[in-house]
């Protein structure tokens, strides 16, 4: 960086760039990746189907979590609330006699509508409070479910409704509503970041109550933030319960989804839109390598998202994207004549970027 | 009658909520950080005590004493290793690490001692089956009374501490202005290490009152955060006495919840919370807002 | 010997240069006024020499001893008090509370509560008031109370009258000389030339981090000062400066 006494002279030098010939040519590659998948029911077997299932489940709730903590610098450890509130309500309406996939899609819908009131409720907190009281959120509907006999209490229940399918096209339905969904997430956060609201809801994570005294709608973007990231998990959800097809209150509203989403998003890279993916397919790998090991591989977890919030808060994505200047998507804005390259909705920008990120305000 | 009885043993549990909930207030109070760990380090209070009185035989309120020294290192640490670099990048990354720190104690504690409960109610002597009879449906228990005043005890030693001493006076003005505290020669870091030793020692004493008069286990703690958390929010934050009175409603919420269905005790609890933060989201005394 | 002497610093606030190559030297007993406009970089000066502000270069050294690295509470137990811009008082607690909280962990010597308050009579009849409820001269006057409390051997005052009614000012400044003329070694920060060169033995203007001018109060002329402020006659002042 120069110093800023240069930086009046030069301002004139400087252009704003989104799209680069790398971001262009990794976007299109993503667009074509998804197309691809598509096919993996077809070509691969059922075991590879599983387990990209549960990866994409997990893709979409480092992404929906890092929506609101990198974005709106909302810690919550209650988005398990809505994992549980998706399951449950796909089961519920597959009760009524609707069919599974339908129940749910509308699950879905349930859990973003449950997130409304939810956030009149819950934003008016901040911070650890914020956090906590998204936690008893969970509690709550934890407690209802194990009190419902019908829901099958503390023991659990299963979507037998989805056996008049055979198991392969089960498999291949559940794998492609997955796909569907995590597409519709990330190109929502997408959109979402290249959007006026996206350069708002930095300036909100960067700095409060600046960024209400410049007339940010702070309460709004938030909220938006929020109703997003659980209709996000109440997909995950119903996707974890169709892939499963049996869940018990205990684990699908346990707070150790949180406990994974904070272990992604911060190995991947706070507040960058690459990272959560990068946290999540290491998560993935991790899992299938050491989850037999119970504690002490939860032990790891936690030490591991402890020594990355210390040393490299930024997380992998965010330390190597920063150094080579590289952006696969184009959320942010590049600075054009700047020693460093800039990005701006997906880091912590340098003075000059943050001033320009916010003119944009 | 039996609703007069869940009262009476309501504020008893509400005592005990109180204990454990005034080092998170403490913390947050000075530190302005809530340490999600909170509930975790009261359980690893409550299995070190147990882990003495198994290992050594010493009786218990020995163990107890060695125990809660043995805290106040923890917490000591826990501020010099963890929370001072944390509180350094800003406020997100301390509840990202007492959240880890949170998991690691709950599962290390799993490994070692597994997931079966434990108690130290048969340690505990006389004062764990005492009661007072007052009528028919009506009776204290001596333990209740024991934990309401080891609750009273400690938050009223707590304010005195704090309105009082000289280290209570700089643990103040540190929480209102760190940099200025250190331009007057209070060394902040060493005042922060000293709360947060107090606050874990609060919260394991809390712990070692939960397996005397209950049980624990190792996956304990995120529940007793959340009671803890609830009765300084109804309560108020800021305030050892809204605290007090915090852990009175919430205590009493739940004895009431178990009367209608002992299964829904908590979810009174809940419910309760989630209320106040509806209606009075500064806490039912008002003492300053929720937001503070 | 000079009692506080800084040498070739350099303190950034992020990347911003905001105190440039500083060299100085207080001797006991003197008092040195620091002047310049807004931004020229005194209140970063002082924050520095109190430990505050982490300077990037240079060293500050006390009584012989080099204290750069020493943290702030340190340097109070060392000598070294600061009166804080806009006075900074812990403001939940009494004008008692403050007083001693500054007390507690510093040398003995001849200011403690009793000559604070003799010192600054106003401060008697709200001595169990909470800092918050006093007006603005008399939080100044218990600010500086409070560092007197550290007995320091060098006093750092940053701009004590700034936002204070004029008797206020005149108050503050009456209990300065009291000050100075017990044999106090001061470092001053004042926007008002007058007063500065009323008060100071010497004077130092600082103007974009760097000291332009610099010379003792009764052989500057007026003009000097104003240009040097201003930086309106660069070419002078720098040759006044070096």
């Amino acid at each position: 960086m120069s110093g800023p006494q240069g930086g009046t002279e030069r301002l004139s030098a400087l252009s704003i760039q989104r799209w680069t010939p790398l971001s262009r040519a990794f976007t299109g590659g993503a667009l074509a990746l998804a197309a691809a998948l598509i096919f993996v029911p077809v070509l691969l077997s059922a075991n590879v189907t599983q387990k990209l299932t549960s990866l994409f489940i997990l893709i979409m709730i480092a992404v929906m979590w890092n929506a609101l903590a990198g974005y709106g610098g909302l810690v919550s450890v209650g988005q398990q609330a809505y994992i549980g509130i998706g399951a449950y309500g796909t089961v519920l309406l597959a009760h009524q006699g609707l069919e599974p996939y339908a129940a749910m899609v509308l699950a879905v819908v349930l859990s973003g509508l449950v997130s409304v009131p939810a956030s009149y409720l819950l934003l008016r907190m901040k911070g650890g409070q914020f956090a906590i009281a998204s936690w008893v959120f969970a509690e709550v509907f934890a407690i209802i479910v194990t009190l419902r006999v019908d829901l099958g209490a503390g023991t659990g229940i299963s979507l037998i409704e989805l056996n008049r399918y055979g198991a392969a096209d089960r498999q291949a339905f559940t794998y492609w509503l997955t796909l569907a969904a995590t597409t519709i997430t990330l190109g929502l956060i997408f959109v979402l970041l290249r959007s006026r609201l996206g350069s708002s809801l930095q300036a909100i994570r960067d700095d409060e109550d600046a960024a209400a005294s410049v007339g940010v709608k702070v309460m709004a973007g938030k909220r938006i933030l929020y109703i997003i990231a659980s209709t996000g998990c109440g997909a995950a959800g119903a996707m974890t319960l169709a892939n499963t097809l049996f869940i018990v209150p205990s684990s699908i509203f346990s707070v150790k989804w949180t406990a994974f989403m904070i272990f992604m998003v911060l190995v991947g890279g706070l507040g960058t839109f690459e990272g959560p993916i990068i946290g999540a397919v290491i998560l993935f790998g991790i899992q299938d390598l050491f989850a037999d090991e119970g504690g002490w591989y939860l032990v790891g977890l936690g030490m591991t998202a402890i020594l990355f919030a210390l040393l490299l808060p930024r997380g992998l994505w965010g330390t190597v994207g920063e150094r080579f200047g590289i952006q696969l998507m184009p959320v942010g804005y590049r600075v054009r004549g700047l020693g460093r390259t800039g990005r701006s909705p997906t880091g912590v920008a340098p003075a000059d970027e943050a001033a320009v990120s916010r003119a944009e305000v | 009658m039996t609703w007069v009885n869940a009262i009476i043993q309501g504020i008893m549990l509400g005592g005990f909520y109180a204990l454990l909930a005034c080092g998170l207030s403490l913390m947050f109070g000075v530190m302005r950080i809530i340490n999600l760990a909170h509930g975790d380090l009261a359980v690893l209070g409550a299995f070190l005590t147990w882990v003495l009185v198994d290992k050594t035989h010493f009786p218990l309120i020995v163990s107890l004493v060695l125990a809660l020294i043995v805290m106040f290192g923890v917490g000591w640490a826990l501020q010099r290793v963890l929370l001072e670099r944390s509180l350094r990048s800003g406020m997100l990354i301390p509840l990202l690490t007492t959240f880890g720190l949170g998991i690691v104690i709950e599962n290390l504690l799993l490994e070692a001692f597994s997931p079966d409960v434990r108690s130290l109610g048969g340690n505990a002597g006389v004062v764990t089956t005492a009661s007072w009879r007052i009528t028919d449906q009506l009776s204290i228990s001596a333990l209740g009374i024991l934990i309401l005043g080891v609750a009273i005890i400690v938050l009223g030693g707590l304010h005195l501490f704090l309105a009082r001493t000289s280290l209570g006076r700089a643990m103040r003005a540190t929480a209102q202005d760190p940099d200025t505290a250190e331009l007057v020669g209070v060394d902040s870091r060493s005042v922060y290490a000293r709360a947060a030793g107090i606050a874990v020692v609060t919260a394991a004493l809390a712990g070692a009152f939960l397996a005397i008069r209950a049980v624990v286990d190792p996956s304990s703690g995120p529940t007793q955060l959340i009671f803890a958390f609830e009765a300084v929010v109804i309560g108020g934050f800021g305030s050892l006495w809204g605290t007090l009175l915090g852990g009175f409603v919430l205590g009493v919420a739940q004895t009431i919840g178990a009367q209608i269905d002992p299964q829904s005790s908590a979810l009174a609890g809940h419910l309760v919370f989630l209320a106040v933060l509806a209606f009075r989201s500064g806490g039912i005394l008002m003492a300053r807002g929720a937001e503070a | 010997m000079p009692i506080l002497k800084v040498e070739s610093l350099d303190v950034r606030h992020g990347l911003l240069p905001a105190v440039r190559h500083v060299s100085l030297a207080v001797a006991e007993g003197e008092t040195l006024a620091l002047v310049g406009a807004n931004g020229a970089g005194k209140t970063t000066l002082m924050r520095a020499i109190a430990g505050a502000h982490k300077p990037s270069g240079g060293r500050i050294v006390f009584e012989g001893t080099d204290i750069t690295a020493v943290p702030a509470h340190e340097r109070v137990r060392a000598g070294i008090a600061l009166v804080p811009e806009g006075r900074r008082l812990f403001p939940e607690l009494t004008v008692e509370e403050n007083l001693l909280v500054a007390g507690q962990n510093s040398k003995q010597g001849h200011w403690n509560v009793e000559s604070v308050l003799d010192a600054f009579p106003i401060l008697k009849p709200l001595y169990k008031k909470r800092a918050a409820n006093l007006s603005g001269g008399e939080q100044q006057a218990a600010a500086i109370g409070r560092a007197l409390m550290t007995n320091p051997r060098v006093l750092l005052l940053d701009e004590v009258s700034l936002g204070l009614s004029p008797l206020a000012v005149e108050g503050v400044y009456h209990s300065l000389q009291t000050l100075i003329a017990g044999g106090a070694t001061i470092l001053l920060v004042e926007q008002d030339l007058g007063r500065a060169a009323a008060v100071a033995t010497r004077i130092a203007c600082m103007l974009e981090g760097r000291i332009v001018l610099e010379g003792a109060a009764d052989s500057l002329t007026r003009q000097q000062i104003t240009e040097a402020y201003f930086g309106l006659n660069r070419r002078v002042a720098n040759g006044v400066g070096a």
